[in-house]
């Protein structure tokens, strides 16, 4: 317990790192630093789309599993960590 | 007495017993039989009916007998006025199957567009996701499941590794921005085929001479003719076309008696085309039609056929001038087409002399320089006019000789105007106006005659000669001086002429079974390379440098052997002549090099007196003597 909460924070503390969550497989925000409608919205986004590109990875090769997921957007950068019941959702602000 | 008539329907077979039946025969009160229809029993329709014999009447007795006029009604014409003629008449004749039109209308089918509102998804029937308790004791049960703590270890991890490497760099940066694309160097030159026009006649005749649209580049004007001399076979059709570039199959237009060697040039203002072979040049107005719209009349036009024409530019846009093989250069207005304008004659003894004239082939007028042109001689020899000279005799100002056949295209180069390119006999050449003794450049002999060039619009360095052995030559001197970059065989019959379009990418050639090849030259031959336009005007400098060293040195050995020849006896120099050829040019060249070798020892010696500094100036013309060296050396067969 004590380990999840120092990674999450050390998480957090890195530069430019704006937000982060943890997402169940149903899409229900377990633990977040984010607003909750923020919180609510990204989670239910992002969980769509991880799914969707699991499923496109293991469409074209049922051996392969999708690792990590990361989009680039003009403001700032969202990583997701999926897992087989969780989602570790990081929101950077890459400083270029 | 009563009979029965039975009535059959045709076609159906008789039944076995036709009185099988006993008839009932009703009687109308009165006695008058009726008639009852009955249905045997072979499915026939009969009609009975019964008729006295008495009732029959007198028997028919048939008899031929010649027609009868009954009546003889004349047409009336009187009886047309009651009509009036109605026109349209809109009445369908027609005799097909009629037809019926329907609707059907098929059952609905009901649809509606709804949105979803996603609310908090995904939780547990016995949670109520407004009720803040319930949330958090769910969230705190999930937390302590083991499986959540190793989980988000694991992620962490990984998720801190990506976070790190954005941090360290942007990955994302895109390098080589602010270059510009693409070395196109490392291409290798390259030209394709893009269409085929053939000449629709049946008797095939050579595509003279081609051009392009000046706007947009979608048309292309080709003329045919027979350029055997007076053996066009009858029957050979004397039309030039003009072909749109998207349609290969069929020309757009045909200029109807435009046999013409020579160009057909659409104007810069004007959509006329002035084109001849004949030796009057005509005029076509592509907006009027095909036939000709303005002829120049015989006796003040040229006496052999035209070979070059070339439009002008002033202001009207309606003045061209046209060269011929009878020696003459004649200004045309179109609009007064019937007389020329001017007329000058190529007579380089300066005298007018019409029996002294050289035939004109080619014609070359660049319009950033106005009063001057050029026109190539049947000879060999390029004359550079003046238009504006005050007298005829200064018309002509100078002449280039170093062909050995008639020069069949002359074009300057379109970023050093001051260099021209020429092209006849089995060579082709660049000159520079300045060095009028000889050309500066020069292609090696070819084993065909070489028919038409012209340079690249887009880089000075780059030009284009066609073959009689159906070859069309790319050649870039600042890549390749010995040959050229690119030799394509575009057809096995001869090329006869080329023209480049503006954009320097596409290049047509006509050949001697008038087919038309359209090609389309790779990037890398088209657009300006780095540096490009310094290194050609550097290459052209240099050479016309080494030439007129050249040129000095021979005057100077010139004026020698004047001395010398006039010291000498006459037999002694009758004497010389019959001695062995061998020897005396074994002679020459070793008094040459004694003089190259002194000269070398003087500068030498002189290099030693004087500061460093001027030792590159040295070494520069040590370079040049060596040029002539090694051009001596080698004989005529040394290129550039």
């Amino acid at each position: 317990m004590a380990e999840v909460e120092e990674t999450l924070k050390r998480i957090q503390s890195h530069k430019g790192v704006i937000g982060n969550m943890v997402v169940n497989a149903e899409g229900i925000p377990i633990r977040t630093t984010l607003d909750n409608s923020t919180t609510v919205q990204y989670a239910g986004l992002l969980h769509q789309l991880t799914t969707k590109a699991r499923s496109t990875v293991r469409d074209i090769d049922p051996q392969n599993d999708l690792t990590f997921l990361r989009i680039r957007s003009k403001k700032h950068e969202i990583m997701v960590a999926p897992d087989k019941e969780y989602l570790l959702i990081v929101i950077q602000n890459p400083c270029e | 007495m009563q009979m029965q008539l039975l009535d059959r329907f045709p076609g159906t077979p008789a039944p076995s017993n036709p009185r099988s039946r006993p008839m009932e025969t009703g009687r109308w009160p009165g006695g008058a039989p009726h008639p009852t229809p009955s249905l045997s029993s072979a499915m026939e329709i009969v009609y009975v009916y019964v008729k006295k014999r008495s009732e029959f009447g007198k028997q028919c007795n048939f008899s031929d007998r010649q027609a009868e006029l009954n009546i003889d009604i004349p047409p009336n014409p009187e009886l047309a006025e009651q009509f009036v003629e109605r026109n349209p008449v809109d009445t369908g004749v027609q005799c097909s199957v009629s037809m019926s039109e329907h609707e059907a209308n098929t059952e609905r089918f009901e649809m509606e567009t709804r949105g979803v509102n996603h609310v908090e998804g995904g939780w547990p029937k016995d949670v109520n996701p407004l009720e803040l308790e319930q949330t958090i004791r769910f969230r705190k049960k999930v937390e302590k499941d083991e499986n959540y703590i190793n989980a988000i270890m694991q992620l962490g991890s990984i998720m801190e590794h990506c976070i790190k490497q954005n941090n360290a760099i942007d990955i994302y940066q895109e390098y080589f921005d602010d270059e510009e694309a693409a070395e196109m160097m490392d291409e290798a030159p390259s030209a394709k085929t893009i269409n085929v026009f053939r000449d629709p006649q049946d008797i095939k005749r050579t595509a003279t001479h081609l051009s392009w649209h000046p706007d947009g580049n979608r048309k292309l004007a080709v003329a045919y003719s027979c350029l055997d001399f007076q053996r066009a076979p009858a029957g050979m059709s004397s039309d030039s076309y003009i072909w749109d570039l998207e349609n290969p199959n069929k020309p757009e237009l045909a200029l109807k008696e435009a046999a013409s060697l020579c160009p057909l040039l659409p104007t810069p203002v004007l959509p006329f085309t002035p084109s001849c072979y004949a030796p009057a040049p005509a005029c076509w107005d592509t907006r009027k039609g095909s036939l000709v719209a303005e002829l120049s009349t015989i006796e003040f036009s040229h006496r052999d056929p035209v070979y070059g024409t070339i439009w002008l530019q002033s202001k009207t846009g309606t003045e061209c001038f046209s060269a011929s093989t009878d020696g003459q250069v004649m200004w045309w207005d179109i609009r007064k087409i019937s007389e020329p304008t001017e007329v000058v004659v190529m007579d380089i003894t300066r005298k007018e002399q019409l029996e002294n004239a050289l035939g004109a082939i080619s014609l070359e007028f660049e319009s950033t320089l106005p009063t001057k042109f050029m026109v190539g001689t049947e000879q060999g020899i390029v004359i550079s006019c003046n238009r504006k000279a005050k007298t005829s005799a200064e018309k002509i100002v100078c002449t280039f000789s170093g062909h050995h056949g008639p020069i069949y295209a002359l074009q300057r180069n379109p970023f050093y105007p001051k260099n021209f390119l020429t092209v006849g006999d089995w060579t082709a050449r660049i000159w520079s106006e300045d060095s009028r003794e000889s050309s500066i450049m020069w292609t090696k002999y070819h084993m065909a005659y070489l028919t038409d060039g012209a340079w690249s619009p887009m880089r000075p360095a780059v030009f284009f000669t066609t073959k009689m052995d159906g070859t069309l030559d790319i050649w870039d001197f600042v890549l390749k001086q010995c040959d050229p970059a690119l030799s394509l065989k575009v057809c096995d019959e001869a090329l006869f002429c080329l023209r480049v379009q503006d954009n320097g990418c596409f290049i047509a050639c006509g050949s001697q079974l008038g087919t038309t090849t359209l090609l389309e030259v790779s990037q890398g031959l088209s657009t300006l390379q780095r540096n490009e336009k310094n290194i050609a005007s550097s290459m052209f400098e240099r050479e016309t440098r080494r030439e007129k060293i050249l040129e000095a040195r021979h005057r100077e050995m010139r004026l020698k052997e004047k001395g010398k020849a006039e010291g000498k006896d006459d037999d002694q120099r009758d004497e010389e002549l019959v001695s062995d050829l061998q020897a005396m040019v074994g002679a020459a060249e070793q008094e040459f090099f004694d003089i190259i070798y002194t000269e070398l020892k003087k500068k030498e010696a002189d290099a030693m007196k004087r500061k460093p500094k001027i030792q590159e100036r040295v070494a520069e013309d040590q370079e040049a003597e060596g040029d002539e060296d090694t051009l001596e050396a080698e004989g005529a067969e040394e290129e550039t």
